[in-house]
């Protein structure tokens, strides 16, 4: 299976996943510093900066656009409990 | 129901707590339980309030549901829905929320502003039906300003107190801070000021350890944006409204965000606490082996404590101060034992999130305990970055030395010995 690195810049570690992931999966067993709400794609709690990589990171759905966009998010935003890690990148909470 | 402050003919009335801004809430003096998990022994109050300014009149907050006539009764008291310019709504929570959309049906004209992440809120506590007119509103953030006329109102992005979408609303002119639930208490009392009130300190810490206390970082952050504005008075939406001497509730709320700890322990040194519950030993002599491993490594301070010598919350107390918890536990019918439970069910109240977990136990022939503990951890959104160890009954030296081991790596991934390893996905369990 395809594997990719994501990095969290605030505690400063990288997970080794695999492709497909999504970076809330990761960010809340390492303890990463953000934060959760609904965990479906619809509070915005979990929004999360990307600092590199933003191309491997599956493309927002319509919904997640929305909900950027309600939630004033900056560009290269993403929601954690959406996002799916295809390559390697590297986020901290928004 | 009660009805509160009443004027000279017995009805109730709006109070005016500075010139042109009136008290407009509700007292409810027979609530004994609040949201489920706050006890109140005189019931609480819903604080709204209307400020007039000379180009129109705002409302600051609205309150349940129930008790919706007694708000519209003060606020007709003070104000005609056609003077209502602005509606601003601190936390969406629906014992603030409950009567705004029959104040936007009564004030149609009125904007409504709330906090930036407050927008999904709105629309799951107002349900609105799709044949209801479009919610008219207007996010704001911290500076943002709306204009009375000759006053001014400004918010203050205070997010996860306790809500994602808590604000605070600053009236410039007159110094005066609606503070949404921070520094607010469940405390009913009709005389509504806290120099005239009763003795309510035990009801603001008892709702600060249950409100506030697990977002104590973001109180902080708040703190930064309160501390340097002029403060005459402090409207909080429960409880007496603060104004003899308000910024000592500022002070207060200081000292309860700030670790204990902070003044005793070396920051570069992190704390490890081993909580354990032993039948005949076994888990016990586990336990105190895993201390002696983590005492190996440098710059870790290990605390060892038996759960049958102690009540949940002291415990409760270090483990919101400990960087790294292990949990021990014999496996009894398949179960870890009720003490540990307890602890684990009562952690609600502090902030967990990045601590490191492990748990480690004696068993007879199942030992389902150890996994239990480690799944409980990691639902709470702790990291466990040491598998668990399970000993089959009474401890060999090899075993005991495993337990060493264990202490040992546990306290390895607390001082940051992982720190830039790549950690593989299978070992987050």
């Amino acid at each position: 299976m395809a594997k990719a690195k994501i990095t969290f810049e605030d505690i400063n570690q990288t997970v080794n996943v695999p492709a497909g992931t999504r970076i809330i999966e990761i960010s809340e067993k390492i303890g990463a510093g953000i934060i959760y709400g609904c965990r479906e794609g619809d509070c915005g709690t979990c929004m999360t900066h990307v600092i590199e990589g933003w191309n491997n990171l599956t493309e927002p759905s319509v919904l997640e656009e929305k909900v950027l966009r309600e939630n004033m998010a900056n560009r290269h935003d993403r929601l954690a409990c959406q996002a799916q890690i295809l390559g390697d990148c590297k986020v901290k909470p928004a | 129901m009660g009805q509160g402050p009443q004027d000279a003919t017995g009805n109730p009335g709006a109070v005016e707590i500075a010139p042109g801004v009136h008290w407009i809430g509700a007292l409810d003096p027979s609530l004994r339980t609040f949201d489920i998990i706050l006890r109140t022994a005189n019931g609480t109050t819903y604080n709204a309030f209307l400020i007039r300014g000379d180009a129109g009149v705002a409302v600051v907050d609205t309150v349940k549901l129930e008790f919706a006539d007694e708000f519209f009764r003060r606020l007709e008291s003070v104000a005609d829905y056609s003077e209502v310019r602005v509606i601003v709504l601190n936390h969406l929570e629906p014992d603030h929320s409950g009567a705004l959309p029959e104040l936007m049906r009564r004030a149609p004209q009125a904007r409504l502003y709330i906090s930036t992440r407050a927008t999904s809120m709105l629309k799951a506590v107002l349900k609105p039906k799709d044949s209801d007119r479009p919610f008219e509103y207007e996010t704001v953030g911290t500076g943002d300003e709306v204009s009375l006329g000759n006053r001014t109102l400004r918010f203050l992005h205070t997010p996860f107190l306790h809500w994602p979408d808590t604000q605070c609303t600053y009236l410039v002119e007159d110094g005066v801070l609606f503070s949404g639930d921070v520094f607010g208490c469940h405390y009913c009392d009709s005389r509504l000021y806290n120099d005239r009130v009763g003795d309510f300190r035990f009801s603001f810490d008892y709702y600060y350890a249950h409100i506030m206390r697990p977002f104590k970082a973001h109180v902080m952050d708040a703190l930064k944006l309160i501390e340097p504005l002029r403060l005459m008075m402090i409207a909080p939406t429960h409880g007496p409204i603060l104004r003899d001497r308000p910024r000592r509730y500022v002070t207060h709320y200081r000292e309860l965000s700030t670790s204990s700890l902070v003044d005793q322990i070396d920051n570069e040194e992190r704390s490890l606490v081993v909580f354990y519950m032993s039948a005949y030993g076994s888990t016990a002599r586990m336990a105190e082996a895993i201390r002696a491993g983590a005492e190996e490594e440098a710059g870790v301070r290990v605390s060892l404590y038996d759960l049958e010598g102690g009540e949940t919350e002291p415990f409760v107390d270090l483990i919101e101060e400990a960087n790294a918890l292990a949990f021990g536990s014999p496996t009894i019918n398949g179960d870890a034992v009720k003490p540990v439970w307890d602890l684990l069910s009562s952690l609600a109240v502090v902030n967990l999130k990045g601590k490191l977990g492990a748990a480690f136990g004696s068993y007879g022939w199942s030992g389902e305990a150890v996994r239990m503990i480690e799944d409980r951890m990691r639902g709470l959104k702790m990291r466990v970055p040491v598998a668990g160890l399970r000993l089959k009954l009474i401890p060999t030296d090899e075993e005991l030395a495993e337990c060493r081991v264990f202490g040992r790596k546990l306290a390895a991934a607390l001082v940051g010995g992982e720190q830039g390893r790549v950690i593989d996905f299978s070992e987050l369990g």
